[in-house]
């Protein structure tokens, strides 16, 4: 494993509102093609900590390094540039355009067409975009205006929208938050196959433990702000302090995370 | 010394009825998030009342009772006008309630033309502060001292009214979440309107107040309007402190501009207000607005560039109309080439508006500036026709790359107020600056060339110029950078995340707008052989607003059809009968509740019914029921 080169490693990174520490001295590193979960109670500070990644906000103190350069206080559409594919808890898509059009504005920008103001958009790498819906699974719904998505296809799009810079890194937010409990195993399932296959990295953050335990690789435990456990599946679900904050005991926590699930 | 003291205090005074009318329409917005226009028609119509009253009760009791008589018969009618209409409006978006309360303003202004008559009329002096006090041999109005002490003490009141009373505390949680408070149960309604009362009543006592300093005439909502706005935008929206510490400012920056820069005092505020805006967007006491509603998007439809039979139909259209001078006289040619010039211009402002979902209300800045630049280029300069008609429209380029690169900062309606600001700053230039503007009696003799002199070459000249810029803007819709405008408008933070520069689009996409606007403005100064600063004026922009809306926002090419429209529509009414803005503003208001989709949107809608009844066994699927969170926000 250590012939695969590091992605993204992030030093003692820091943040506090007021006298809130949000993320306090957070460590951990990805390698390419590796799928990381960020797990944690509501407040442990996922959530400030995906935004610090791909430049929505910016750290008090630490470093974040992705593929060799610093993206701290770079802005969300330059790290980017750097090849970072994000979606995001709640879709964001364009619900006024179709299916296909929402992809291929992330091509043209990709293509740094954006201020090309003569062409024609229509025909702009319409087969690009074409094969990266076919890819999520949403190659039939191509021509369908995005307002009209049902919640779950959105995520899809999202995830294709996300691949469409040829990401070397994924941020998820909650990626299944809010689908049904099949589509949820299917969209992951999905993303872990894409990732592997092109060997891109994916750090998401996920309530969801059944999607997490089956998917992740390694899996990031966050507690008030600070990581209280790092390790494969096994032994996070072996873990004690983890059980007690955030699992819960065997069958107890069977049961109450699938009727709270998307919560 | 003692002169510049009694100037502080003329502007303390002027403060109070600023002060009045401001709050009002800060505690409007805070709880219905309306920005309500026709806050300057209440206090007007205040001022109105309050004349009749007061001169027909006498005596001291009659005076201050018919003050405030005035003021809550006034604020019926605008409970009146709240349950009528704005109740149906609440849930639009923030540009119909703009339009819709401008429409208001517009009838109010000919209903009291036609109920008082169009002359000034001087009120009574006060009874008990007829007076004035001496301080160090400068005269002071003892009426002035009386308003100076009563803004602390109505904003005492308000203040006990919502520390205080329960229905301060359900006011104050409506405005930090409305949602919330109906959820638990409150009637929401009837809290909104009290509260639209107290807004409407404090405008129309700020107007009553007025008679004893100044006359009572048609003209005072638009100018208590612009000022109010630029108080409730410095002071914060919905922050009644704001409001009082604003309007102090406001007031004594008027007051010693005038003595300080004679020649710039107006521009002096509206620069103030910019500075405060780029700084603190939300204003100096107001608190950063969760994430902005978007302006267009009432619905989904993807949009689409015409078929070969609707290419066909448009050129067939345009080629009947060249054939108009054929049939037409002259007088219907030149009313042609205004309406093919108001066409470059509303489609400029649809770019803006519909593809940017950046809704500007002083657009007519850009219009007017294309004008100046050709009349400055033509006359002082003396240019060719055609190379100030290809140069002149570069000075709205100008402006709309200075004020565009400020205006885009922010979003929705300080996104307006910025843009009305800027639009007032200019026409204010045009106004003052009488060496080279030529001031109110404008720059005359801008005559078109031989070539372009006869009324039929003109107006094939126009309809040529239209046809160019609204192929142009088409087709810049339907380009990459077409589609990274929407996706900004659609979601800033999607568009973000996949590497679009959203203030540069938008940027980019004002000054191209400004520019045609540019081209209409210059084209006009040829048709009327000359420029104003009208032309440059607040109802111009409004003028452009409604024929975007009357064709359709959410539309590609609704502009078009919406200016013939309008301008047709305007240009005949002008001709039939005195009461054009009454009946234009009920124009307005009824587009308003009852088409909001506008004339384009509607026949859209007609054909896409047909369509998906014909098609319907062909659609994948029926997972159409959608939870569409993303418009829960």
């Amino acid at each position: 494993m250590s012939m695969v080169p590091t992605l993204l490693s992030v030093e003692n990174l820091s943040k506090s509102y007021g006298g809130v520490h949000a993320v306090r001295s957070v460590s951990f590193s990805l390698r390419s093609g590796e799928i990381l979960a960020l797990i944690g109670p509501n407040g442990a500070g996922k959530s400030t900590c995906f935004d610090m990644l791909n430049g929505q906000n910016t750290p008090d103190s630490g470093r974040i390094k992705l593929l060799g350069e610093d993206t701290v206080g770079k802005k969300p559409r330059q790290v980017w540039r750097l090849g970072v594919g994000r979606t995001f808890q709640i879709t964001a898509t364009f619900p006024t355009m179709t299916v296909r059009e929402n992809v291929q504005v992330a091509l043209v920008s990709y293509g740094r067409q954006l201020f090309n103001l003569f062409g024609s958009t229509a025909n702009y790498a319409r087969d690009e975009a074409g094969r990266l819906l076919d890819l999520v699974g949403m190659g039939a719904y191509a021509e369908r205006p995005c307002g009209e998505l049902a919640y779950g296809d959105l995520k899809r799009l999202e995830l294709a929208i996300a691949l469409a810079n040829q990401p070397k890194l994924l941020l998820m937010d909650e990626p299944t938050a809010g689908m049904a409990p099949r589509e949820r195993v299917e969209l992951m399932r999905l993303t872990a196959e894409i990732a592997r296959e092109k060997s891109i990295g994916v750090l998401f953050t996920e309530h969801d433990m059944d999607v997490v335990f089956e998917h992740a690789d390694r899996i990031l435990v966050l507690n008030r702000g600070s990581l209280i456990a790092e390790g494969t599946p096994e032994q996070v679900r072996g873990n004690p302090q983890v059980r007690a904050i955030y699992l819960g005991e065997g069958l107890v926590y069977d049961a109450r995370h699938r009727e709270g699930a998307g919560a | 010394m003692a002169f510049y003291f009694v100037q502080f205090l003329t502007g303390l005074a002027s403060a109070a009825s600023l002060f009045l009318v401001a709050s009002g329409l800060s505690i409007i917005f805070g709880v219905t998030r309306i920005v309500n226009f026709a806050h300057g028609a209440f206090y007007m119509l205040g001022a109105y009342v309050a004349f009749t009253l007061t001169e027909r009760f006498s005596g001291a009791v009659g005076f201050w009772g018919g003050i405030v008589l005035a003021s809550l018969i006034v604020a019926v009618v605008g409970v009146i006008v709240e349950m009528v209409l704005l109740r149906r409006i609440y849930h639009a978006p923030e540009l119909f309630q703009l339009l819709a309360t401008f429409g208001l303003t517009l009838m109010v202004q000919d209903i009291v033309v036609l109920i008082w008559g169009p002359d000034d009329l001087l009120g009574r002096r006060a009874p008990g502060f007829k007076g004035a006090v001496d301080f160090f041999g400068q005269n002071i109005p003892s009426y002035d001292l009386f308003l100076i002490g009563l803004s602390p003490v109505v904003l005492g009141i308000l203040w006990l009214l919502f520390q205080r009373t329960r229905w301060g505390v359900l006011v104050r949680a409506a405005t930090q979440d409305r949602d919330m408070v109906a959820a638990l149960g409150v009637n929401q309604k009837w809290l909104f309107t009290s509260v639209f009362a107290l807004g409407v009543f404090l405008a129309a006592l700020g107007g009553a107040l007025q008679i004893p300093r100044d006359a009572v005439h048609h003209a005072l909502d638009l100018r208590i309007i612009v000022d109010v706005f630029v108080v409730v935008v410095i002071g914060g929206l919905g922050s009644i402190i704001g409001a009082f510490v604003a309007a102090v400012l406001v007031s004594e920056l008027n007051a010693f501009g005038i003595l300080i820069f004679p020649k710039i005092s107006i521009i002096l505020v509206f620069l103030v207000m910019a500075v405060v805006l780029i700084v603190r967007p939300w204003g100096l006491f107001g608190k950063p607005e969760a994430a902005a509603r978007r302006t267009p998007g009432l619905t989904v439809n993807p949009w689409r560039p015409l078929t070969s039979n609707e290419r066909w139909l448009a050129i067939s259209a345009l080629a009947v109309a060249a054939m108009l001078p054929l049939l037409a006289g002259n007088y219907a040619l030149t009313v042609g080439s205004e309406i093919a010039i108001f066409v470059i211009f509303a489609a400029s402002l649809h770019f803006l508006m519909s593809v940017g979902g950046l809704a500007s209300f002083g657009h007519a800045a850009y219009f007017g500036l294309g004008a100046y630049g050709v009349a400055f280029l033509a006359k002082a300069a003396g240019l060719p026709m055609i190379v100030s008609l290809l140069m002149g429209p570069l000075l709205g380029l100008l402006g709309a790359a200075i004020f565009g690169f400020f205006a885009v900062q922010l979003t929705g309606v300080y996104f307006a107020m910025l843009t009305l600001a800027f639009a007032q700053i200019v026409w204010s230039i045009a106004f003052q600056w009488v060496t080279v503007t030529g001031g109110d009696n404008g720059i005359l003799g801008v005559w078109p060339e031989k070539w372009a002199a006869g009324p039929a070459s003109f107006y094939w000249l126009s309809l040529g110029i239209a046809a160019i810029a609204v192929a142009l803007l088409r087709v810049i819709v339907f380009s990459p950078f077409g589609f990274a405008l929407r996706a900004t408008r659609d979601s800033l933070l999607r568009s973000e995340a996949i590497g679009i520069n959203g203030k540069r689009v938008q940027w980019t996409a004002f000054v191209i707008a400004g520019t045609v606007a540019g081209f209409a403005g210059a084209l006009f100064a040829y048709l009327k052989g000359s420029v104003f600063p009208d032309s440059l004026g607040i109802s111009l922009s409004v003028d452009a607003l409604v024929m975007v809306l009357l064709g359709g926002v959410e539309t590609v090419s609704g502009a078009v059809v919406g200016a013939i429209v309008f301008k047709a529509l305007n240009i005949w009414l002008v001709s039939q009968t005195d009461l054009s803005k009454l009946v234009l503003g009920g124009f307005v208001v009824l587009i308003v509740v009852a088409f909001p989709k506008g004339i384009v949107g509607v026949l859209e809608t007609i054909r896409n019914r047909r369509r998906s009844s014909s098609s319907k066994s062909s659609s994948p699927d029926s997972s159409l029921a959608t939870s569409r969170i993303e418009t829960a926000e």
